[in-house]
């Protein structure tokens, strides 16, 4: 007996061929647009109008008080430029920058790689190593202030009680001084967060990795330089990313402990925009301009950055 | 297909560039700064901008004009007239609730007032105190989207700037039909004075003179009740106390990295030998001249022989007057508001005008002027606050009784004042006082990184080589 199955669409009074597809590809169109919406008014809201509105500011005569006076273009810019900190922050940060990625990135492989491998200690080392990471940047910053204190802060005098300085240190009061307090606070208040992304980078290697390196008679060197940081370069990337340019956007720390001192020593950018904004000059439209210059140098690190990262997955 | 491959290639490159944007503008928020409470209980008060003015209490010869008040510019809404005689001079007290912004070095002061007030009055004060640091910032954003408070005070530096700019309503009549309108110190009325129309009264007045530690000056042989006259004393008496080699104890203190300390507390010894910071512009600096270069030189030596107090050179204002309060400096100049806090921390404390080089005395007349906002629908009841504040119930069993200068002349000698002779003392310096201004005073002096501090840092921490340029490098800031 011959059985004949008839089609499915057929069966269920479907519209002709030609006109099956088009509601189908509209609704998915749609659909897309609806998942797509929050986040475009999301980018609209916070970025778009925002970046408008700054980059409107940079080109304008805008006082803090007296408000948006017209347009202005190029002053501004070639006023930011020619003010006697605008180089010595750029350069400053730059080096700051340098310094706390070198140092957050390697002190957070370390201490990944130490977590990894201890034994009961692994867990208590784990939390220690992270707890100053739940702590806020500017309450950190507040209690590194009242630590370094040279009237009230209890280094010196404990220094001093072991017998490891005659006089009391000044913290803050010198250049190298200021830069170097100021980078122990944000390597202790940091190195935990580094060691975090860097530690699930290393779970996610797989262990049969490591047992072929062990059998081929690999040494732990070798396995370290051969394996396992070949396959940690997307972390790195990652820390590299976060750390680079939150070493750039630095403020927080040089507010409350230096100030931008001793004798302008440490003023970064943003520190001079706030400077320019909420300082002596109280303009808005001068701050504008540097924050646009800011904006422009992060694009072009972070676009290097993502390049570099994407030569490493490929490779 | 090539074309479709570049605009493939075009679109990811976008897409990648809006993500890096996106990323970085991301990053920056959180990477933007919490709002943070300044670490320093006690800001240094700093003074103010314009023409240099003597503020002796007395007739205020422009307190009578009386202008119209018509005007559509905002600072001039004034804010200003009401409907009876009792009204103009008094205001409005029916219940409203009024706001009121300070900046946090004046705090004890400010609630002193508002209690008193609210207590007495059906009107309600809402005080908020907002640390010294973020006080321009929040006034600036509040201007700009008029959401000004009913009244706030002002740092008499920023005031000619902030009235210029119309931030403040005109209270020139109201000012006017104050029976007492003439005795109101003339320092603050005047920096608060803008195209012949008065916008803001002294608030709090701050003046900065020579405190010592009396106890101190006993145990180094010092008599306790001799100030020093010159500045030349005053070194050899922070010597004295300094050789006593006590545990924690220092010849003398400054706010050595703050701008706003060294002028509050430096300039008088200069205006003392009978120089002025400023030409009557405020566009040009004077701050190389011989007294000068003498005054950094004394400093200079004192910090190079150990004479001042640990942290001196890195000292930002947060804690400047904290080591004298604790009893551990010998002679320094400071805030007279922190007399009474000062007193009441167990230290025996005498005070005295801040010497000049070879002799004199002098103050910068500092403190907060309060004017009532452009913003403010409810200016009679704001006038009514500020016609309190003027009184004699104010002044003198709120502000002279808790160790306080009063802002009127004719009642400098209250029996408050009476009682203390320090608070006579200080009454009497600021008949010598003057209040300097320019237009870019902050950005000039009293800015983190203002070119004054650049100045002293150099001169008193370095050597006094590039005082000449430091003081060129002030005068092209003042003249921008």
């Amino acid at each position: 007996m011959a059985t004949t199955l008839m089609p499915m669409e057929e069966a269920v009074g479907s519209p002709p061929p030609g006109r099956q597809r088009r509601p189908f590809r509209h609704s998915r169109g749609l659909q897309g647009a609806i998942y797509a919406t929050p986040t475009a008014i999301f980018v609209c809201l916070f970025f778009l109008i925002p970046v408008a509105l700054v980059m409107q500011m940079s080109a304008s005569d805008w006082g803090l008080i007296a408000g948006n006076k017209g347009w202005n273009f190029p002053d501004n810019f070639t006023k930011v430029v020619d003010h006697r900190h605008f180089w010595p922050s750029i350069l400053f940060t730059f080096k700051y920058t340098l310094i706390v990625t070198v140092i957050l990135i390697g002190l957070g492989l370390a201490m990944a790689l130490i977590v990894q491998d201890t034994g009961r200690w692994r867990s208590f080392l784990r939390t220690s190593f992270l707890v100053p990471s739940a702590l806020g940047l500017a309450s950190a910053s507040l209690l590194f202030w009242g630590l370094y204190s040279p009237q009230s802060g209890p280094l010196s005098p404990i220094l001093k009680s072991l017998g490891l300085i005659d006089e009391s240190i000044s913290f803050l009061g010198t250049p190298n001084s200021a830069l170097w307090s100021t980078v122990f606070l944000i390597v202790w208040r940091y190195a935990g967060f580094y060691m975090l992304i860097l530690m699930v980078g290393l779970q996610r290697i797989p262990p049969d990795v490591y047992e072929a390196a062990r059998i081929d008679g690999a040494s732990r060197m070798q396995t370290f330089f051969r394996v396992t940081l070949p396959l940690l370069k997307s972390s790195i990337a990652l820390s590299l990313i976060l750390c680079v340019t939150g070493s750039l956007l630095a403020f927080d720390q040089f507010y409350i402990l230096t100030k931008g001192g001793p004798d302008n020593s440490t003023i970064t950018v943003v520190q001079l925009i706030y400077n320019q904004a909420f300082g002596g000059s109280q303009n808005l439209g001068t701050a504008a301009a540097l924050s646009m210059i800011v904006l422009l140098i992060l694009i072009v690190i972070n676009a290097l950055q993502f390049r570099m990262m994407r030569n490493a997955d490929d490779n | 297909m090539k074309s479709t491959r570049i605009k493939r290639m075009t679109l990811r490159s976008s897409t990648r560039l809006v993500a890096v944007g996106l990323v970085a503008t991301l990053l920056a928020a959180c990477g933007g700064s919490d709002k943070t409470a300044d670490p320093t209980s006690t800001p240094p008060s700093t003074p103010a901008p314009s023409s240099s003015a003597e503020v002796t209490p007395g007739p205020d010869t422009s307190a009578g004009t009386s202008e119209a008040q018509t005007s559509a510019d905002p600072g001039s809404s004034s804010a200003a007239q009401s409907s009876s005689p009792a009204e103009a001079e008094q205001g409005v007290d029916d219940g409203t609730a009024l706001t009121l912004w300070t900046r946090a070095p004046l705090e004890g002061q400010a609630n002193l007032l508002v209690d008193a007030y609210n207590a007495s009055h059906k009107n309600q004060v809402a005080l908020t105190i907002v640390p010294n640091d973020d006080y321009v910032a929040k006034v600036g954003a509040a201007a700009g989207s008029n959401g000004l408070p009913d009244l706030f005070a002002a740092d008499i530096v920023y005031v000619p700037n902030w009235t210029s700019q119309g931030l403040f309503a005109d209270i020139t009549d109201r000012i006017a039909g104050l029976p007492f309108a003439d005795q109101i110190a003339k320092g603050h009325v005047d920096a608060g004075t803008f195209d012949n129309k008065k916008f803001v009264l002294p608030f709090v007045l701050d003046l900065s003179v020579l405190f010592y530690n009396k106890a101190l000056y006993k145990e180094a042989g010092l008599d306790p009740e001799k100030a020093p006259t010159t500045m030349a004393e005053f070194a050899d008496h922070a010597r004295k106390v300094d050789a006593l080699n006590k545990d924690g104890v220092s010849g003398t203190f400054f706010g050595g990295n703050c701008g706003g300390c060294l002028v509050f507390t430096w300039f008088p010894s200069l205006w003392a030998s009978g120089d002025q910071v400023m030409n009557p512009e405020g566009t040009e600096a004077l701050l190389a001249g011989e007294n000068a270069k003498k005054l950094y030189s004394i400093y200079h030596d004192l910090y190079a022989d150990g004479i001042t107090g640990e942290g001196t050179k890195d000292e930002t204002g947060a804690t400047w007057v904290a080591p004298f309060q604790e009893g551990k400096v010998g002679v320094m100049p400071m805030p007279a508001t922190l007399l009474k806090a000062t007193t009441d921390a167990g230290i025996d404390v005498g005070v005295a005008p801040i010497p000049g080089i070879d002799g004199g005395g002098s103050t910068f007349v500092g403190g907060d002027g309060i004017g009532i906002s452009r913003d403010s629908k409810v200016s009679d009841q704001a006038w009514n606050f500020l016609a309190w504040t003027m009184s004699e119930d104010a002044q003198v069993e709120v502000l002279a009784k808790n160790n306080n200068v009063v802002a009127r002349a004719d009642l400098a000698n209250n029996k408050y004042a009476a009682a203390d002779p320090r608070l006579v003392a200080i009454n009497e310096v600021a008949g010598q006082g003057v209040t300097p201004m320019s237009k870019n005073f902050q950005a000039g002096f009293n800015a983190s990184d203002s070119p004054w501090l650049e100045l002293v840092r150099n001169a008193v921490f370095g050597d006094a080589s590039s005082i000449d340029a430091d003081n060129d490098g002030i005068t092209d800031v003042l003249s921008e």
